[in-house]
């Protein structure tokens, strides 16, 4: 099936490990990927251009948005939490509000591109949970996650807030991570903090803040008792696995909790190379986990 | 209909538990609220539990709670919504605060930060004869704002106050944001200056907890995010927060995406070298994992298009203002 694809910045930017696993995962489950940034799209702006000017941040995805519908295909794949939110936020802005979808086409009749509001960004995560579905998703499994005990985390954006997410419409986009996990064979080791900030909006601006929430969620999902930590948002990755050598150092104490990217986990028990899905790739080693699933390493 | 309610008690006499989890099943409406539910519990089956009610409509502000996990008012929050499945609902009392016993938190730190951005006028001038008036579509915008009931929603959700006690916390800068945008008040420029500090409007994580949990509408981070675009106008720019928004939307002004080797650089600035040192291992780290982002960031196809539209919206925007 023919779908629009847009990877964020992050994952051909600080994450290059996940843009291939996602392609290579999105092909086996029958997705012929259109990529929107070949096309000239542009960064959703991720809030931050939000909080400065809010209606060029619309006028940039609704430009996104048109360049879909331009090819036919509405319907686009993200594999990120921070752009899904970002995009779900904007459409919303503009589907609900005819005047204002006007005003933000003026803008793009230059290009000669017109945003109708048929667009649907969805994460790759929930096009699995609503398209697929965890019976067809189990037939893909070759290599069981089985023994794998995984914390899910699955950042702001993509649970917050509700309304623009249409939780309420699509109430299985709730537990999505953890009914994918368990398709996959694993355990799933539920801890406060999955839905929390991972601290990444504020590396830069108060690097303590931020890498106590690593300490916070890695070290709680630790001690439950989780392998490893399984996220579907590369600003999060960056942030936990990145910046958990500083945590253990913040914290005192030694952590060492693989972070995987949702596609990663998705290929591995697809029964991928670990090597194609850039398993090496982490700055906290993935080499326990392939080691309990008894995959060489 | 039968609920289950699964209670977070505390009681500070009990030396034996420093808290529990206590379960009740009481019979309800299907309408019920849960705060419904726990009177009906301390009136009929436990009259030890304590929380804090008053209006039942959701004006006065008292009974937030956590139902679930997260911040709610216990009285417009619908049984039937808190336990779709008939499942156990929890309920704990507020995060980020002193508990006093079962469901009711020691609201001081709250009143601390509201006093911290002096919530009150300060207008400059001669005393007008009556009142001090502005024009009504000066005010509208900040109606949202002005619903705020302190209940306290957002500031138990809030994941940077969980991380640092000294953050102002949502409600307080919702507060703020308030006078700040008041055209009556004289103030706004000293007002940004304190909110640009450490602990202010940088320190937001935009997780938006506190625009979920706000029972009234009034979205604290928005007002945050609108404040930090107000400091850099007044000139505030030098912070790593304000620069690290010019060199995000730089970026992408430039080559339609991020640049994420250079937005760090740009952001602590070229030559703050203890800051840049302090990037060494970490990058280290990402290059001997070759996790490195591409160290030639090529545009978007046809970037031009992109960058005449940065100055369109830019040209109308300011066609608009005027």
């Amino acid at each position: 099936m023919k779908i629009a694809f847009w990877p964020g910045c992050v994952s051909r930017g600080g994450c290059p490990e996940l843009y291939p696993a996602a392609k290579k995962v999105a092909a086996q489950l029958g997705y012929e990927l259109d990529e929107l940034q070949e096309r000239g799209a542009t960064c959703t702006g991720a809030g931050v251009l939000q909080e400065k000017n809010q209606f060029l941040g619309d006028v940039l995805n609704a430009r996104t948005f048109a360049i879909a519908e331009k090819i036919n295909l509405p319907d686009i794949m993200t594999i990120c939490s921070t752009c899904q939110g970002v995009m779900s936020q904007a459409n919303k802005r503009m589907k609900s509000n005819p005047d204002y979808l006007a005003k933000v086409n003026e803008q793009l009749q230059e290009e000669g591109l017109q945003y109708k509001g048929t667009a649907n960004p969805r994460h790759l995560l929930w096009m699995i949970v609503e398209d697929i579905g965890m019976d067809k998703l189990k037939t893909y499994v070759r290599r069981p996650l089985k023994g794998l005990r995984l914390a899910p985390f699955y950042g702001c954006y993509i649970v917050r807030p509700s309304g623009s997410l249409e939780l309420k419409l699509h109430p299985e986009r709730e537990d999505s991570l953890e009914r994918v996990m368990e398709a996959l064979g694993a355990e799933v080791v539920d801890f406060p903090g999955k839905t929390r900030c991972c601290g990444f909006p504020i590396l830069t601006i108060n690097e303590r803040n931020s890498v106590q929430m690593v300490v916070n969620h890695t070290t709680d999902a630790k001690d439950r008792g989780a392998d490893a930590m399984v996220t579907p948002c590369p600003l999060c990755h960056l942030n936990l696995d990145g910046y958990q050598p500083s945590a253990m150092l913040q914290a005192n104490r030694e952590i060492n909790l693989p972070i995987i990217h949702l596609p990663q986990l998705l290929g591995l028990a697809m029964g991928f190379d670990p090597q194609d899905m850039g398993l090496k790739r982490h700055i906290i080693s993935a080499k326990k986990v392939l080691t309990k699933l008894q995959v060489a390493a | 209909m039968e609920v289950t309610l699964s209670v977070r008690r505390y009681n500070p006499d009990d030396k034996e538990r420093p808290s529990w989890w206590q379960d009740y099943t009481v019979d309800v409406e299907r309408t019920a609220s849960v705060l419904d539910a726990l009177i009906k519990v301390r009136e009929e089956v436990d009259g030890s539990l304590s929380l804090r009610c008053s209006c039942r409509s959701a004006i006065c502000g008292s009974c937030a709670m956590r139902v679930n996990g997260h911040a709610h008012l216990a009285c417009n929050t619908k049984i039937i919504e808190a336990s779709q499945d008939g499942s156990k609902i929890r309920v704990e009392p507020m995060g980020n605060a002193a508990v006093v016993k079962d469901l009711v938190v020691d609201m001081k730190m709250f009143w601390d930060k509201v006093r911290q951005v002096s919530p009150w006028l300060q207008p400059a001038g001669p005393e007008p004869a009556g009142e001090y008036t502005a024009p009504n579509e000066a005010m509208l915008h900040l109606a949202g704002v002005m619903s705020c009931i302190m209940c306290g929603a957002c500031v138990s959700d809030c994941t940077s106050l969980e991380v640092d006690k000294n953050f102002i916390a949502p409600a307080a800068l919702a507060k703020a944001y308030r006078f700040v945008a008041d055209p009556r008040d004289a103030q706004t420029v000293e007002r940004l200056r304190m909110l640009n500090e450490y602990s202010g409007i940088w320190d937001c994580t935009r997780c938006y907890e506190c625009v979920q949990a706000c029972p009234k509408g009034v979205a604290p981070m928005d007002r945050i995010m609108a404040m930090r675009d107000k400091a850099m106008e007044a000139g505030f720019t030098k912070t790593y927060g304000a620069r690290h928004t010019d060199a995000f939307v730089d970026s992408i002004e430039h080559s339609g995406w991020l640049d994420e080797l250079r937005l760090p650089i740009k952001t602590v600035g070229m030559f703050n070298l203890p800051k840049l040192m302090g990037f060494g291992p970490v990058g280290l780290r990402a290059l001997m994992r070759g996790k490195m982002p591409p160290i030639f960031h090529t545009p978007v196809p046809n970037v031009k298009n992109v960058r005449r539209l940065f100055k369109k919206v830019r040209a109308t925007q300011g066609r608009e203002q005027k």
